[in-house]
């Protein structure tokens, strides 16, 4: 199964770059997620086909994270198929090229539990996903696509030195090097803590530089703000949870070398720390793309604090990657509507977007709650656990700054969405002919049914998947 | 062999100085060509009993390094027309000095750090370090697109000559995947400073600010 999942959608890329109809290209990416997303029901329901090899393993962390991507594809896929009928003059050869191996290499990145691998197809999707930003050919598109390519570089490269410092700590504590998961699992005790330590911080910094961790966001609002809006919805959703998956491995190792104090204490200082520079420049934002890419920064802090305070916060933790996910789908993809019926990010021009675009306009707000952690939404309860979680470790002070925090960005946030989504539209810009069609409707509608679903009721299965995945990061599984 | 194999350290630590303190990016490029190709030559130099991957990632380290990623800077190079580093943020002597303290403060420190189980790692841990370093300071000191492509390599050199001491944890496969992401990224890295070049009639990244809060 994992090569279906792997291999699949690069063969499709493969196909893209050879398919010559600037028309039929995009279909390969609906077809490809849903077989992406066939294959992932079936190793959910089947767990036996979840290992392949000693390398390519599918373990219940692996799995909530695999889900999250999967359903964020699925959907999102049917919007790009929209969003290129509008850009039907410009080729999408790469576009859609790229956003298929982006699709096999986080797969990839999921499964394998060998380190080095994981490096190899975390690094893949940063490359992949620069020419993705680059689509609008524009001065300020080439900028971003520049600095998120040299920062995300230099980021990752700082990764896999910290992943062979990881296994330099094993050759000092007498294991012989290795980059095997199970193996540094199992010898975690005796792993040199210098060197283990030392990896730490390089992976935190490395991939806190993917998933957008302050002071290594730089490159985000500037990406986030010139990709397409169904790049950013993929960005702060995939590429994202697939580092914070980075984070997650070499925090259980930290755990069963019993490092857990030394790792808590720098994960809850970067989770705040994040949390406040996403609130402090989402204040005064006046481009509302810029905005969401703060947003995702300020939920990359929340996930990090919740892995820092560790046990009672992890189920919120894990939670809260699959409802950011699908929340960042309404939002990002709404916003592209916006965008596109007022050809402006800025609220200067763009107001009154409940009259010009009723639909996305109302997801948008709707979006905007649900991220903002209001009831009955999904990141509602996900919050809630990790602030609960917050508070029965102990962390008295973490806990109140959290929910100052939050407020802030609540108020931050909806002060741009509300001018966003109220008022008159401005007279230039009502003859503007774009109208909402059924492919960039839907999927956004699915996103939010999905966000209310999670925010009223926990399926089963969805249930036990997380208590898994809780048990298999605590070590005791 | 350990004579030959510090000699060689030694080689690549002067290499790092040499592009600091070198203005023409023709010239670093072929500094960090050179740099990669004693990369390639050391892990053959570190083992008695050669086996075929490692020969395999040896010829293809030497390929990419010394040869095809510096020809694709030079075609860039070409491209843009244009020859010197404008002033560098830190001045080209400055920068070589920091190099040299830099090289001495990692060799200080990585001293006490216990050595390695191998003895022909002695230097292996600081020289690494002091690499990748140095290709900070080319990435943070300079300004044109280029010079700044050219840290990054100097300091993936620093992260490949770590992963000598580990060459039993890391299967061929990620080892070339490792390579095949760096030559992905500089040529991906090649068409944006073409396009930066064509868009902004310059390669200067200080033009680049028109994002920002």
């Amino acid at each position: 199964m994992a090569f279906v999942l792997i291999l699949f959608p690069l063969a499709m890329a493969g196909l893209a770059l050879s398919i010559p109809s600037n028309r039929w290209r995009p279909v390969l990416l609906p077809m490809a997620a849903a077989v992406h997303a066939a294959g992932t029901v079936a190793v959910l329901m089947r767990p036996e086909w979840g290992s392949t090899f000693a390398w390519l393993v599918l373990d219940p962390v692996g799995k909530v994270i695999l889900l999250t991507v999967s359903v964020l594809y699925f959907f999102s896929s049917f919007y790009a198929v929209g969003y290129l009928k509008y850009r039907e003059e410009r080729s999408n050869r790469f576009f859609t090229a790229c956003l298929l191996a982006f699709l096999g290499l986080i797969s990839l990145a999921i499964w394998s539990h060998d380190l080095g691998l994981m490096w190899v197809a975390i690094e893949g999707t940063t490359l992949v996903t620069a020419p993705l930003i680059y689509f609008n050919r524009s001065q300020r598109s080439i900028e971003a696509t520049w600095k998120y390519l040299l920062v995300g570089s230099v980021g990752i490269a700082l990764a896999l030195l910290g992943t062979f410092f990881l296994a330099y700590s094993s050759l000092q504590g007498g294991f012989g090097a290795t980059l095997g998961f199970e193996d540094l699992l199992r010898n975690a005790p005796g792993l040199s803590k210098t060197w283990l330590r030392a990896s730490f911080i390089l992976f935190l910094v490395g991939y806190g530089t993917k998933m957008g961790l302050a002071p290594m966001h730089t490159w985000k609002p500037d990406a986030y703000g010139e990709a397409p809006g169904v790049v950013g919805a993929i960005f702060a959703g995939g590429v994202t949870s697939g580092a914070f998956l980075a984070l997650l491995r070499i925090f259980q190792i930290c755990d069963a070398a019993g490092e857990n104090p030394f790792a808590s204490r720098l994960l809850v200082f970067m989770g705040l720390f994040t949390m406040t520079v996403a609130g402090v420049f989402m204040a005064s934002q006046r481009d509302f793309k810029r905005m969401l890419a703060y947003s995702s920064i300020e939920h990359m802090g929340i996930l990090t604090l919740g892995l820092g305070i560790g046990a009672p916060a992890l189920f919120g933790t894990m939670l809260h990657v699959l409802t950011n996910g699908m929340t960042k789908g309404v939002l990002f993809l709404s916003a592209g509507n916006i965008h596109r019926a007022y050809a402006s990010k800025s609220i200067d021009q763009v107001q009154g977007a409940l009259r010009r675009v009723p639909l996305s306009g109302a997801l948008f707000l709707a979006g905007f709650f649900a991220i903002t952690g209001s009831p009955p939404f999904g990141p509602f309860i996900s919050e809630f656990s990790i602030l609960n979680g917050v508070f029965t470790a102990g962390h008295f002070a973490a806990g109140a700054l959290f929910l100052v925090l939050l407020l802030v960005v609540f108020m931050g946030m909806g002060i741009t969405v509300l001018k966003v989504v109220q008022g008159r539209v401005p007279l230039d810009v009502e003859g503007s002919d774009y109208h909402e069609s059924f492919l960039t409707a839907a999927p956004v509608l699915a996103f939010m049914a999905i966000v209310v679903l999670l925010g009223l009721y926990i399926p089963a299965p969805l249930q036990t998947l997380l208590d898994d995945a809780v048990k298999f990061l605590g070590n005791r599984s | 062999m350990n004579d030959v194999l510090n000699a060689l350290f030694v080689l690549i630590l002067t290499l790092n100085l040499f592009a600091l303190g070198n203005g023409r990016i023709l010239s670093v490029i072929r500094i960090v060509a050179a740099q990669g190709v004693l990369l390639g030559i050391l892990p053959l130099l570190m083992h008695e009993h050669l086996t075929f991957p490692e020969v395999l990632s040896s010829a293809a380290a030497i390929s990419l390094k010394g040869i095809v990623i510096p020809g694709i800077m030079a075609k860039a190079l070409r491209d843009a027309q244009m020859k010197r580093e404008v002033e560098p943020l830190v001045g080209l002597l400055p920068s070589t000095i920091i190099g040299a303290l830099v090289t001495a403060l990692a060799f200080l420190v990585f001293s006490r750090v216990d050595p390695a189980s191998r003895s022909d790692a002695s230097l292996i841990i600081p020289t690494s370090i002091t690499t990748v370093l140095a290709g900070f300071i080319l990435l943070t000191t300079r300004f044109k697109a280029l010079s700044q492509v050219l840290g990054y390599l100097v300091l993936e050199n620093g992260i490949y000559i770590f992963s000598l001491l580990l060459v039993e944890a890391i299967p061929l496969v990620v080892e070339m995947g490792i390579l095949l992401d760096l030559l992905v990224s500089v040529f991906i890295v090649s068409i944006i400073t073409n396009h930066i070049n064509r868009a902004f009639s310059s390669l200067d990244t200080r033009r680049l600010a028109s994002l920002k809060e």
